[in-house]
């Protein structure tokens, strides 16, 4: 049965969901208790769970994941909320020393599954400690999982998956979504997080692109459309591990990529993918890999500086006209 | 803050006392036999002894129960053995064998054993605090009425993850005892150095922590003071921070000069080493003949000689298995 919410609701259903028909799962975070949490996702949880299982936090990133990471060894099912990404960066030795590499460390004997819930991305004139998108540095590491869900069905479904995972979890919810309607099966059977997603099918130009950049490229889809160029729109959903197969079978039918990613264009998620095409694909290619990614520069708080730092659809459009018109 | 010393009005039977000592040579002389098999090569990456720190070890551990968890640092060896992991096993991970008790995977910093919930060493400075507090927290949240046992060098004072983790512990009751084995180096810069208040226990009563320091040369004084610190944690009554004020006589590692410090300073510390210490009190109580403590000798140096043996004569982990252990099914 499909019921209409924002990915903010679809973000609450999933942690109701979970905290009701699991007595191990608790929520802890800063303000996702009595505030209601700082993105509004948690509001009403406190009142419905207690304060045993909504768990206020000090402002101390790094004791709150690490303990998250305790609590998944001692035999619960932590889900950490992160304020944002740039606060992450206070808990990333918990996250890359600890979390990522006890498993491994112990010859196999512990298993972390925590899910760290981290908001992510610009676009709300947040300026340059609140609207970074570093999920291509989480992808980087192994050992943890990196989820990007783009869409208010994602937003529900992964988060629930995330809770099966043996090892840790980090949920990027680029912070634009929040109020974006949708449709959600609370009935549906758990979703498949390994798996990309086509969006769109088309078979002139593949489009490869996750969470906050999914709109923008589904826009620029039906641009191109008017163009007569038809696109496959992938969205990856999960960064690792990644789902490279997706990739590979669209551009054997297109043969020719572009790439967005909210992220700096050095060393992004983008140029990883952009290597794994060359690497596997490029016999396929009629065309180099393009990417549109944000510009090198930390966020700027003016709005017409800020649009003009990170991708835009007229950027994506382009970018798929020039690879048909100047290698078609 | 004071420091108590307790030995003086604590005596303790012959049984539990020669236990004790038994145990503190266990440690010794594991510890001096891996730095010789480091020379040899058999050992090799970083290699931090706790020579001269045995009674923190042993002491504290009695305090604990099966069903407890450690959490420990990179020095961490003699806290492994105090908990009950075999030497063999010990040995074999410094080997970097597949019967090590991390399979090879973290070597002498990262002893692991899941059935001792011996929940590892970790060699971040302050990095396992955290941790602590989060066992501690799963217990709460189960009903669960066990002690997580932190240890922690005065080093890891100086990290925001000591000031995070006594806070929130405090803050929400948690079931932590945290132990500061103070041997008054943070690698090579002293504590007088790095702080600028040196009292740890003084700090951890700033946070709303039950905190006393205890003279950590003094096996049965730090005994003392943990089964009172762990009985008051395991009945709720929040975390309590114990800081062992003990002393390091060989390098930070293998690979550090010891230039930080005078001779004279080392010297003046081994006479309270730790051992000659119980010993001597022992034998002035009459509980320790000669016989005993040869007997002790030759039983402790054929378990360090077995653990040796044991680790030549064990396999590597095969190659093959390199990605295994990255992620995998649940387990806890």
């Amino acid at each position: 049965m499909l019921t209409q919410m924002t990915y903010r609701e679809a973000v609450r259903a999933a942690l109701r969901q979970a905290l009701r028909s699991d007595p191990r799962v608790f929520l802890m975070g800063e303000d996702v208790g009595r505030y209601g949490g700082a993105f509004a996702v948690s509001h009403g949880l406190l009142a419905e769970f207690g304060p045993e299982r909504i768990r206020d936090t000090p402002l101390s990133e790094s004791v709150f994941v690490g303990a998250g990471i305790g609590a998944a060894l001692g035999g619960a099912r932590p889900i950490v909320e992160i304020m944002t990404v740039n606060f992450s960066m206070l808990a990333m030795d918990q996250i890359l020393n600890n979390a990522a590499t006890l498993r491994h460390m112990s010859g196999g004997q512990f298993n972390v599954p925590l899910v760290v819930r981290v908001a992510t991305g610009g676009g709300r004139q947040m300026a340059a400690q609140h609207s970074h998108s570093l999920e291509g540095w989480y992808a980087h590491i192994p050992g943890i999982q990196v989820l990007t869900p783009a869409t208010v069905a994602d937003a529900y479904g992964m988060l629930l998956a995330a809770l099966r995972e043996p090892d840790p979890v980090f949920i990027f919810e680029h912070a634009t979504l929040y109020p974006l309607e949708g449709e959600v099966d609370e009935t549906a059977e758990p979703v498949e997080i390994r798996r990309a997603a086509v969006r769109r099918s088309g078979s002139d130009v593949t489009l490869v692109t996750y969470g906050g950049t999914l709109g923008k490229t589904m826009q620029a889809a039906d641009l191109l459309a008017q163009d007569g160029i038809e696109a496959d729109v992938i969205d990856l959903r999960t960064l690792r591990p990644l789902d490279r197969s997706t990739i590979l079978d669209s551009i054997s039918k297109t043969h020719r990529a572009v790439l967005v990613d909210e992220a700096w264009r050095t060393g992004s998620f983008a140029a990883e993918i952009s290597a794994q095409i060359m690497e596997n694909a490029f016999d396929d290619l009629d065309a180099p890999v393009a990417r549109v990614c944000s510009a090198e520069v930390p966020m700027p708080y003016a709005k017409h500086l800020e649009t003009a730092a990170l991708p835009k659809v007229e950027e994506i459009v382009s970018a798929a006209q020039e690879l048909i018109s100047r290698h078609g | 803050m004071a420091t108590t010393s307790i030995s003086e009005r604590t005596t303790v039977d012959r049984e539990h006392g020669l236990f004790l000592l038994r145990e503190m040579l266990r440690i010794r002389r594991f510890e001096e036999k891996a730095a010789e098999m480091y020379s040899l090569q058999k050992i090799h990456g970083f290699l931090h002894l706790y020579i001269g720190e045995e009674a923190t070890g042993v002491g504290t551990m009695q305090a604990f129960r099966p069903e407890d968890a450690i959490v420990a640092t990179y020095r961490e060896h003699g806290h492994a053995l105090a908990r009950g992991l075999p030497s063999t096993v010990l040995m074999a991970e410094m080997f970097g064998k597949a019967t090590g008790c991390s399979h090879g995977h973290g070597g002498s910093m990262h002893f692991f054993d899941v059935s001792r919930r011996f929940y590892g060493g970790y060699a971040i400075v302050g990095g396992g605090l955290p941790i602590a507090v989060g066992l501690a927290l799963a217990d709460k949240l189960q009903n669960k009425q066990r002690v997580t046992a932190c240890y922690f060098g005065d080093g890891a004072v100086a990290e925001g993850e000591f000031h995070e983790s006594l806070n929130l512990a405090a803050l929400w009751k948690l079931p932590v005892l945290f132990l500061c084995e103070n041997n008054l180096y943070a690698m090579g810069t002293a504590l007088v150095r790095h702080q600028a208040q040196t009292d740890i226990a003084l700090k951890a009563a700033s946070y709303g922590l039950a905190s006393q320091a205890v003279d950590g040369m003094d096996v049965l004084a730090v005994e003392a003071a943990a089964k009172q610190a762990a009985d008051a944690v395991r009945n709720g009554n929040g975390p309590v921070l114990l800081e062992l004020r003990t002393y390091r006589f060989r390098a930070h590692s293998m690979s550090d000069p010891d230039l930080y410090r005078s001779k004279e300073e080392i010297e003046e510390w081994k006479k309270r080493d730790p051992i000659s210490l119980f010993e001597s009190r022992l034998r002035e109580w009459r509980l320790l003949t000669e016989v005993d403590g040869t007997r002790l000798e030759r039983e402790v140096a054929a378990e360090i000689d077995e653990a040796v043996r044991f680790a030549e004569a064990s396999p590597f982990e095969p190659v093959e298995e390199l990605l295994k252990d990255v992620s995998g099914p649940l387990k806890c």
